[in-house]
This record gives structure tokens, C-alpha cells and sequence, in this order.
């Protein structure tokens, strides 16, 4: 177990450090002169902001020091939490303007993360082997992880929220409203969540569905279902162990699954104009903010990062061979 | 996605023949690629009958579909149908660029790791989950963002570059299961090399399994840079599916009304992505014996 989880961490390590250092490499090996192109394209009227910019483009890049020291002066700024100015909502710091975002993004992935992995699962397990429920979840499974995620998002919000007019279509909550602790808050916030929530859970069920029915119609194929069968076990309980040993690579799918998700939230969020992360990428996008792009880069592969250990514990509590030492997840 | 199986090397011939026997009553595969290759015509042949240019303002702004436009037009009177059909040919393009290069390097990354295995397959399997890890969507963002001019092309390859290593590992796992076979032994030992083994002996083998392969990065590609044009880190000139969705949703055609903008661009990439998915399924039973319905 040791060993899983220093491997893990190994990985997880190393691919923060990757995932930081191509942060850093790209603006200084993409064609052209990032500083100079950035401050033209920024197209800030505040000369403040203007002179703020390149002062921290020229001290961020030190083009008059060696590579080397740039480097590392970089990854020092980072473990101060340093992340620059935010052009957008200039002078904020990035790393504020990400923690205010964080909350929405999270409470909109985490739920329906959750709900769609148990609930499609649950699906899965159910159709397979069902002719008449396998006809109908499979299709339905196929259209939905097909579906683009703004674009049932759009359609969402176009049928529910504008033509029935049961849901807002934009915003985190109302913009009469102020946020505080109140009840009234909460249910607007609830009203609010409901349609994004609703469309990443929808795009994400459709996979986890059809995972499920593929695993457990390869376990009840397997020789321990037919030597249960054969012993004249009932069906419920055959289905019940192949439903445990089918979940295990559902939980490995989870972890794999994880930055698809992320990017599903980003769209989703833009489409609602809901104020996480993605409306954030679309703001720093929009205003040429490459500061806050890239701490959100960064954080976002971070919430990813310890995303995937958590999962790695859970699978160490499902899955006893790992506990054992066994090599049950080199994955 | 799809549990496979592997397939046990049989006679070539035969096996080609009985695959296409199979094939063609497999009613998933042929709906499957019929949707796409209708599709593909129409991003094909669609914009040589469109007199308008996608991208030039009409004096017609915001009508419905209708007869001199098929498919209604955008807020600036832009033809929507002109739009959508050279915005599917986009939408192939980065297809089958983005799915090509994460396809070749995912085959050498996976073929020379799992067939050398020890030492080389350490670092090449770590670096494919260190890839792995990093969310694909967040990584072309920077990138793009950074691009000051975009191309189709330079999408379709930077995705192609960041999807590659969830194939790298599964085509990893089948070398290992092949590289131990009788017929690999016997190449090994009558004096092929590594390069000769891997091309002749193990890649055709396994090649229904590289083409499933192919078909779901494929259509992973089309969902990524829908994505990527949805954020705004489109191509800077042309259209696609994804640059459409991006324009209705900015110029609030949702609150408009205006659903033939923005249902068309979501139903056709829902269409290819979908119908991919189902012809793999198809294509497994097909390859796959254990799966086929009798």
C-alpha cells in the first residue's frame, strides 16, 4: 500500500511540476514577442493599467536574466501564492479573484459528479442483460455522451428557463439579491444551480451508463458467474458480485474522466454565465488577461491532481488487493 | 470506453472475408457510418450549391428557415446553412487530424512500451499517466490563448498532441498480451527486428482494435475543439460547428429565440460524435465473435 501511494504521489509530483513548466514555457516559446503583443492586444485605456502590465510582464519574464533564474523565480512566486494582477478586474490579485470563483465551479461539479456516476451506474447495472431496458438505456446513453455539453446546456436553457420560463438562464443568483446567509439567498442560489447542474449531470450519466453494462455483461460471462449459476445461486446474487467487481474499473473510469468533466463545467458554466471558473477563462480570454489564464490553469490541474488521489484512496478502500499489496491497480 | 477483447491472430484472408459478412448485416456499423458519410457528403458537396460566402452579412437578418434560406439566417444576416456546411468540413478536418496524430503517437508510444517492456516501458508509462493526469481542455487554453492566429490545421494538431495517452495505455495493455505469442517467438527468433515485429506481426493483428481506437479519438477531437471554439479559442478565420454555437450564445440568441442558430451547429456534432460511438460498438461485434447477437 506504501508503495501505491508512493508511486501515486510520484506521478502526481511530477506531473505538477510538468503541468507548471509548460505554464512557464509557453509564453516564452511561442513565435513572436509575448510582451509586446500582449500589452498592444490588452487594449487598456487605464494608463495605470498600462504601465502596471508591462512593468510585470518585464518583471515576470526578466528577460535580462538567464533562463535559469527566471525559472526559478517563477516557481518562487508561486509558492508565495503569487500569481500576478488580474488585467480584467485590475488591481485584484489573480489568486482572489480565483478563491471567489472556486466555490461555484465546485458546487457545481462536485454533486454532479457524484449523482451522475452513482445514478448512471445504478442505470448501467440495472439495463444489462435486460433486453427491453438494454434497447432503450443504450441509445439514450450513446446520444447523451455525445451531446456536447453547452450545447445541451443551450437547449436546456432555451426549453426550461426561456420558453417555460421555470428557470433563470444567467447568473449565480439574482442581481437584485446581495449574497449573504439568508434563506431567501439560498433558495436563489438553489433555483439558479438547478438547470447547469442538470446538464452536466445529464452529458456525464450517459457514459457511466454504458460502462456499467459493458462491465457487468463481461463479469456475468466470466467462469465465477457460470460456476455460481451452475451451483444454482439466484440471479440477484450473481448480479450483486459482478455489480462489486464491475465498479472497480468504473472507479478507475472516474479518475480518467475527471478533465473531461472540468472542461464540461467550464462550457456549461459560460453558457449560464454562472460565476466560476469557466466565466472567469472567458473573461481573461476576452480582456487579454493571461495572468489570470494561467493561475487558473494551474489551478484547475491542482483541484485535478488531488481529485485523482482522493480516488486512489477510495480505490484502496474498495478494493482490498491494493491493501494486500497486491498489484490489483497499477493504473 | 468498450471492454475489448483481444482477437487471436486466424488466417488474414478469411478473417477479412468474414469480417465484412458480419459488417455489413451489423445494423449498429452501418447506421453508424451512414450518419457520418451523409454528413461528411454534405460538408463535402453543401458548400459548392451555396452561393453565399459563411461569414458575409445578408440583408436579411434573423429569419426563420425558409426557401431562400434553408436553414433561417444569424442576427447579421448571415446564411446559416452556408455556415453550417463548411463548418462540418472543419469539424472532419480537426477529426481526422487531431484523432490521426493522438492515433500514431499513441501506436509508438504504446507498441515500443509494451513490446520492449523494462526500463523503456517504465518511462514512457510514466509519462503517459503524467500526460494523462493534466486536464487536455485547461492545457489548450494557454496554448491558444497564446496563438495570436489560429487555424483549423494548428487546433486539430495541438489536439492531437495532448489526446494521445489513454490509447498509448490501452494499445500498451494489448502489445503485452501479443509480444509473449508463438508467432512473435518465431519472428524474434528467425532475425527480425524490433521495428520489422512490431509492423508485421503484432500491429496487424491487433488492427480492428487500432481502428476502434482511432474512431474514438476521432470523435473526441470534434467534442474538444467544440469546446475550444465555444470558449472563444476558435479558429480566427472560418467557421466551424463550435465557433457557431459560440456566436449564437454571445449574441443571445437564446433569449431571441432564434433556435435554428444555434439547435443545427449541436445536433450535427452530436450526430458525427454519437454515430461514431455506435459504429465502434458495431465494429466490436463485429471483429469480436463473443459479442455478436445471433
Amino acid at each position: 500500500m506504501r508503495r501505491y501511494f508512493g508511486r501515486k504521489l510520484l506521478i502526481y509530483g511530477l506531473t505538477f511540476f510538468v503541468a507548471v513548466t509548460v505554464n512557464w514555457m509557453i509564453p516564452r516559446f511561442m513565435p513572436g514577442d509575448p510582451v509586446a503583443s500582449m500589452v498592444a492586444r490588452a487594449n487598456v485605456t487605464r494608463p495605470e493599467a498600462v504601465a502596471a502590465m508591462q512593468a510585470y510582464y518585464n518583471n515576470l519574464f526578466g528577460f535580462d536574466q538567464p533562463l535559469w533564474q527566471q525559472y526559478l523565480n517563477f516557481w518562487a512566486a508561486l509558492f508565495r501564492g503569487d500569481f500576478g494582477l488580474s488585467i480584467w478586474l485590475f488591481p485584484t490579485p489573480v489568486a482572489d479573484v480565483i478563491t471567489a470563483a472556486v466555490p461555484y465551479t465546485l458546487g457545481l461539479i462536485i454533486p454532479s459528479v457524484l449523482l451522475s456516476w452513482v445514478v448512471g451506474n445504478w442505470f448501467g447495472a440495472y439495463a444489462a442483460r435486460r433486453k427491453l431496458l438494454d434497447n432503450t438505456v443504450l441509445p439514450i446513453g450513446y446520444v447523451l455522451t455525445a451531446t456536447p455539453y453547452m450545447w445541451l446546456a443551450v437547449l436546456l436553457a432555451w426549453g426550461l428557463g426561456v420558453l417555460a420560463g421555470l428557470f433563470p438562464v444567467a447568473g449565480g443568483y439574482s442581481f437584485s439579491l446581495r449574497p449573504n446567509w439568508s434563506w431567501d439567498f439560498f433558495l436563489d442560489l438553489l433555483h439558479h444551480w438547478t438547470l447547469p447542474f442538470l446538464s452536466l449531470f445529464l452529458v456525464a450519466l450517459g457514459g457511466w451508463a454504458i460502462g456499467m453494462r459493458n462491465m457487468i455483461i463481461y463479469e456475468l460471462e466470466s467462469d465465477y458467474s457460470t460456476y455460481l449459476a451452475a451451483l444454482g445461486a439466484p440471479a440477484r446474487l450473481i448480479r450483486r458480485y459482478a455489480f462489486r467487481n464491475a465498479v472497480l474499473p468504473q472507479v478507475t473510469g472516474l479518475a480518467l474522466q475527471l478533465g473531461v468533466i472540468v472542461a464540461g463545467a467550464l462550457v456549461t458554466e459560460i453558457v449560464f454565465a454562472y460565476p466560476g471558473l469557466g466565466s472567469l477563462i472567458l473573461n481573461a480570454i476576452k480582456n487579454k488577461d493571461f495572468f489570470l489564464l494561467q493561475g487558473t490553469f494551474l489551478f484547475i490541474v491542482l483541484g485535478v491532481l488531488i481529485a485523482n488521489f482522493i480516488i486512489d484512496i477510495v480505490y484502496v478502500v474498495v478494493d482490498p488487493r491494493t491493501r494486500a499489496g497486491m498489484a490489483g491497480a497499477n493504473a | 470506453m468498450t471492454a475489448l477483447q483481444e482477437v487471436a491472430p486466424r488466417e488474414r484472408e478469411g478473417v477479412r472475408r468474414e469480417a465484412l459478412y458480419f459488417a455489413v448485416r451489423n445494423g449498429k456499423l452501418v447506421t453508424g457510418f451512414a450518419i457520418v458519410f451523409a454528413l461528411l457528403l454534405l460538408g463535402l458537396v453543401g458548400p459548392l450549391f451555396v452561393d453565399a460566402s459563411p461569414n458575409e452579412y445578408g440583408p436579411q437578418p434573423m429569419s426563420p428557415p425558409g426557401g431562400e434560406h434553408w436553414l433561417g439566417t444569424t442576427t447579421f444576416g448571415q446564411d446559416i446553412f452556408a455556415q453550417f456546411v463548411h463548418g462540418l468540413r472543419s469539424t472532419f478536418v480537426v477529426g481526422v487530424i487531431g484523432g490521426g496524430i493522438a492515433a500514431v503517437i499513441g501506436m509508438i508510444v504504446g507498441f515500443v512500451a509494451g513490446y520492449l517492456g523494462g526500463i523503456v516501458d517504465e518511462i514512457l508509462n510514466m509519462l503517459t499517466n503524467i500526460i494523462l493526469v493534466i486536464p487536455t481542455l485547461a492545457v489548450l487554453l494557454v496554448i491558444n490563448a497564446y496563438l495570436g492566429i489560429r487555424s483549423v490545421l494548428v487546433q486539430g494538431v495541438f489536439i492531437g498532441l495532448t489526446q494521445w495517452p489513454w490509447a498509448a495505455r490501452a494499445i500498451r495493455a494489448q502489445t503485452f498480451s501479443l509480444r509473449t505469442r508463438e508467432f512473435v517467438d518465431l519472428a524474434r527468433m528467425s532475425g527480425s527486428g524490433t521495428g520489422r515485429i512490431i509492423a508485421r506481426e503484432i500491429a496487424p493483428n491487433m488492427s480492428s482494435y487500432l481502428f476502434m481506437t482511432f474512431i474514438l479519438l476521432f470523435g473526441g477531437s470534434v467534442l474538444i475543439a467544440s469546446s475550444l471554439d465555444f470558449i472563444g479559442l476558435g479558429p480566427t478565420e472560418g467557421v466551424s460547428l463550435g465557433l457557431m454555437l459560440q456566436n449564437a450564445n454571445q449574441w443571445s440568441a437564446l433569449q431571441l429565440g432564434m433556435w435554428w442558430w444555434f439547435v443545427p451547429p449541436g445536433a450535427a456534432i452530436t450526430a458525427i460524435v454519437g454515430a461514431l460511438y455506435v459504429a465502434n460498438v458495431g465494429l466490436d461485434e463485429v471483429f469480436n465473435p463473443k459479442l455478436r447477437e445471433t
